[in-house]
């Protein structure tokens, strides 16, 4: 019976490894550079940070309400243009008292699924608790998380993934 | 629905006693995979005239030595030789090989066999020839109902890989997944299980509501997912056998992440409420719930140990996403992950000795694997997008997805199943007839 010395495996193993370092390396250095003239292009005017400032996806509960909250990467603190958006939101509810909302908590593709589920639904009490800080109960909200299951911007870069980092107000009945 | 019927299997013919030389060494990347002839079964005409008439197959035994064949191929350790080169008639060499012929094409392993009509069922008998040695290696014989024709070449090739592995195989095993079609705002999906090479393939839901995660019992056929019938993210279950579904995370809050226990009696997942995911069990005969973690971080994808004794999970109780272990009852949380970068999904591997895991680096992500004290840390593939990896049952392949990037447009988004060896060689694409996510492996169907 034939056998393949080791040695023979391991030179060739550690030869390839060496290529795919090499190449890996550059790739690497490749996308820093690439990543970095992108971040920079595309982002002018939209973003803060990474958190999406914009308003292309944004739709509005009523005049002047607009429905949605975004966030920074893994993070589901809310800035303070979040917090504005989220008193609007409380104004427009307390005077319209009967409304029951859905907060549904969203996350960027950039994350294993299940963490962004728990993120999701992190994200969207974040702004149910300060909704009822400003007199919401919490029996006319509920919370849903879709993790990173229904995107907005189906793009593969940093402005699509911060449209999708979001919470948004989804008025139930 | 009736899938499984069961596979009667008698072993009639005396194991052989021979010391063989072959063996096939998978501990390392195979680079150079062992020259195996399958002769096609061979098949007397009456009982092919009756298997035409039955299968719609022209000739089963030529079918089910292609199915053994792709698979050995598959499995990356082997080469199937190339048919034309075959010097003896398949009857005559099941009956006895004329080895110098076979070790001319440079066989070194040789699979004989005979297929029969017998009392309106399938008998097919086969043998493992060691061809330097000359030798008898494994003979068997196998009586089903025809239409399991297909489970017989994964049977035959789990015997083959156990006898010149000295491990179990994973080929006669399906694997549920989750079917993806539509664009990626809108992604309709469902649940849908196939044979291991891919046959057989069917959805098990609509794609009226979302589902996620399904995860095979390790002891059934019964799968643990996610679904979001109603808009109410809640864990069910679901019989395979009967298609049954019922819900078993019907907490006030999100339920998501499942997995069995080992033993197959308990779900463990993740309950999320007011912003804090915990980690529960709930045992499926009593529903008796116990709260496991307690920690106002998220705490989520838990996986049992395969002696039940410990828990895997991700939280990020440290800032970011890392992977811990803890006893079973919630005690001794100790972090395992502490190389650069995020880590998600930890998978114990059923022969106990690894976790399985998507790490995120530098924009990156990687499927790799690690002690279970977090030591010995091995990346086996690096993509723009890929995660959950899951183990086939010998804990030597794992199945994970990937999914592609978009283009400027936002469009050209694909998502496949891919499967790599705990090596890190043999990388392939799993052919699914839409795309797909979510992959888990079962158990062997028939040992």
């Amino acid at each position: 019976m034939k056998k393949l010395s080791i040695r023979n495996i391991d030179q060739g193993a550690i030869m390839k490894l060496n290529k795919i370092l090499k190449n890996t390396l550059l790739i690497v250095l490749a996308c820093f550079a690439l990543t970095a003239c992108a971040t920079s292009k595309k982002t002018t005017g939209q973003m803060q940070g990474d958190v999406y400032t914009g308003t292309d996806t944004v739709e509005y509960l009523a005049s002047g309400v607009p429905d949605r909250v975004f966030f920074a990467t893994n993070e589901s603190v809310l800035t303070t243009a979040s917090r504005e958006t989220l008193r609007k939101q409380a104004a427009y509810l307390r005077k319209n008292s009967k409304i029951t909302v859905v907060l549904e908590g969203h996350a960027d593709e950039r994350g294993t699924r299940e963490y962004n589920l728990a993120l999701g639904e992190r994200r969207a009490n974040a702004a149910k608790d300060y909704l009822m800080t400003y007199g919401i109960s919490s029996d006319r909200i509920s919370v849903l998380s879709y993790g990173k299951e229904r995107p907005v911007d189906s793009g593969s870069n940093p402005l699509a993934w911060s449209k999708n980092r979001r919470s948004v107000t989804v008025k139930a009945n | 629905m009736k899938i499984f019927i069961k596979i009667i299997i008698f072993l009639i013919i005396i194991p052989s006693k021979s010391f063989s030389l072959i063996e096939v060494d998978i501990t390392r990347g195979n680079l150079a995979p062992l020259p195996i002839a399958v002769s096609p079964l061979s098949i007397d005409e009456n009982s092919r005239q009756n298997f035409e008439k039955i299968l719609k197959k022209k000739n089963i035994g030529d079918e089910i030595s292609k199915i053994i064949e792709v698979n050995l191929k598959t499995s990356g350790l082997f080469n199937p030789l190339n048919k034309d080169a075959f010097l003896q008639a398949p009857d005559i060499a099941n009956l006895k090989p004329r080895f110098e012929d076979w070790n001319l094409i440079k066989a070194q392993a040789l699979i004989t066999g005979k297929v029969s009509y017998k009392d309106e069922k399938l008998r097919v008998e086969f043998r493992l020839w060691d061809v330097l040695a000359g030798k008898e290696m494994v003979a068997l014989a196998f009586t089903t109902v025809p239409t399991n024709w297909r489970r017989v070449g994964h049977i035959i090739t789990d015997k083959v890989y156990q006898r010149l592995t000295g491990e179990k195989g994973y080929f006669d095993t399906r694997i549920i997944y989750v079917a993806e079609e539509g664009p990626k705002t809108k992604r309709i999906k469902k649940l849908a299980i196939m044979d291991q090479d891919g046959a057989n393939n069917k959805f098990l839901t609509l794609g009226n509501e979302l589902v996620l995660t399904p995860r095979f019992n390790p002891t059934s056929q019964m799968v643990t997912y996610l679904s979001y019938f109603r808009n109410l993210p809640r864990v069910y279950l679901l019989d395979i056998e009967t298609g049954m579904q019922e819900v078993v995370g019907d907490f006030p809050g999100m339920t998501f992440a499942p997995r069995f226990s080992p033993d197959g009696k308990k779900i463990i997942m993740s309950f999320a409420k007011d912003g804090n995911s915990e980690i529960y069990t709930m045992d499926l005969e009593n529903r008796i719930v116990e709260k496991i973690t307690n920690h106002p971080s998220i705490d989520t994808s838990p996986s049992f140990s395969p002696d039940g004794k410990f828990i895997c999970f991700n939280s990020d109780r440290s800032g970011y996403q890392q992977i811990y272990v803890m006893k079973s009852d919630g005690s001794n949380v100790k972090r395992i992950s502490f190389g650069k970068g995020l880590y998600g999904t930890p998978v114990w591997s059923p022969r106990g000795d690894l976790i399985a895991f998507t790490k995120l680096h530098k924009g990156k992500f990687y499927i790799g694997v690690m002690r279970t004290d977090g030591s010995g840390e091995r990346l086996l593939t690096e993509n723009f997008y890929q995660e959950a990896p899951s183990w086939s049952p010998n804990g030597r392949v794992l199945i994970f997805y990937r999914e592609t990037k978009t283009d400027d447009k936002g469009e050209g988004f694909s998502a496949k199943l891919w499967s790599i060896d705990l090596t890190g060689y043999n990388e392939r694409m799993v052919k699914t007839p839409t795309d797909a996510s979510d992959p888990s492996w079962s158990s062997l169907l028939s040992n």
